[in-house]
């Protein structure tokens, strides 16, 4: 889901860099005012997981490639905003040292899988396991719901912004200039392939994690708010 | 054991275990992620490369491009497999300096 430079045209980029600026900067002061200095390892361990986890490439055979992003779980332990700003750090290294992502598309990405991402999922969780006792099985279904539907929400959002593209820019005689698949594409490949493989990958990963911090660190998933 | 270090060592098993992520697309020849292929891919998808697409896809040239080192793309998975580690380790290392130095300046004023 990490779009590389060249697939989204200068309006589409620029569009998400500005959505992205205030995100940006309401994650911060609302960050400034709920985290305490104790959590910031917790903040780093948080960015780390997410940034190992993307590498994790779960093949679908003989097709293509995804992975989960962890996003869902940082924001369920650490609260949206601050998991925003977790995955944004590990994007943002992704596309500057590793080249996965662009660098004009990072406004685009970010607002995918590090805003849209962590918080729907921390909402659905919120919803699902309200009131619910801080070692329930509701709390785990609630995690793996909560990462399926979050990633799903995020592969439709990117498949959205690849399939404007040939709408937006084309040559004279038709010929795409950035991404040359359609909406009647690349909507049904990116929302398909998540909801089919890669969507279950995110759904068993935070599900997992969190019936295992219930029974090591409680304390974590009580804190869990921002 | 400390919460926290047991995630330490939490991460530290996903650093050993990455390369699992590139070994297991390789081996059910699953090709690239959608949407992030190459120009030659392109190519030989839709029949010829976007104008605006040749242009911008080589913008950056990232240090260790798509977790490998420059030049050991025909080398084989157990070199890849080792730069893919060593990428993890270099790739978590900046993301955990960075994300405590943001964490640093964010609580400064609640202690």
């Amino acid at each position: 889901m990490h779009i590389p430079d060249g697939y989204l045209g200068p309006t589409t980029c620029g569009f998400f860099y500005v959505v992205m600026t205030p995100i940006w900067a309401i994650a911060s002061k609302v960050v400034k005012k709920t985290l305490n200095a104790k959590q910031v390892p917790l903040l780093a361990i948080g960015a780390a997981f997410s940034f190992v986890i993307m590498m994790f490439n779960v093949p679908i055979p003989g097709g293509t490639t995804g992975h989960a992003i962890g996003g869902v779980l940082v924001a369920i332990l650490l609260g949206p905003w601050a998991a925003s700003i977790a995955i944004t750090v590990a994007l943002v290294v992704q596309a500057l040292l590793f080249g996965d992502g662009g660098i004009t598309a990072i406004g685009a990405n970010c607002f995918n899988m590090a805003f849209v991402l962590p918080f729907a999922g921390y909402y659905i969780y919120k919803i699902i396991s309200y009131n619910a006792p801080i070692d329930s099985n509701r709390r785990v279904i609630a995690a793996g719901i909560a990462g399926y539907v979050g990633i799903n929400i995020a592969a439709a959002l990117a498949g959205l912004e690849f399939g404007i593209q040939p709408l937006l820019h084309h040559t004279a005689n038709g010929q795409a200039l950035y991404c040359p698949y359609g909406l009647n594409v690349a909507l049904p490949a990116m929302l398909g392939e998540h909801i089919l493989v890669f969507g279950w990958v995110e759904a068993i990963v935070t599900a997992l994690v969190i019936k295992y911090l219930q029974k090591q660190a409680p304390e974590l998933i009580e804190e869990g708010r921002a | 054991m400390k919460v926290t270090t047991k995630l330490w060592i939490g991460l530290a098993i996903l650093i050993i275990l990455s390369p699992v992520g590139l070994i297991l697309p390789e081996h059910f020849k699953a090709g690239s992620a959608w949407g992030e292929w190459g120009a030659d891919e392109m190519q030989k998808l839709v029949g010829y490369i976007p104008q605006g697409l040749q242009k911008l896809a080589s913008l950056w040239s990232a240090p260790i491009p798509d977790y490998a080192f420059k030049g050991w793309e025909e080398k084989g998975l157990p070199h890849l497999s080792i730069a893919y580690t060593i990428s993890a380790i270099v790739g978590i290392g900046i993301t955990v300096v960075v994300m405590i130095l943001i964490g640093k300046a964010l609580t400064k004023k609640n202690n």
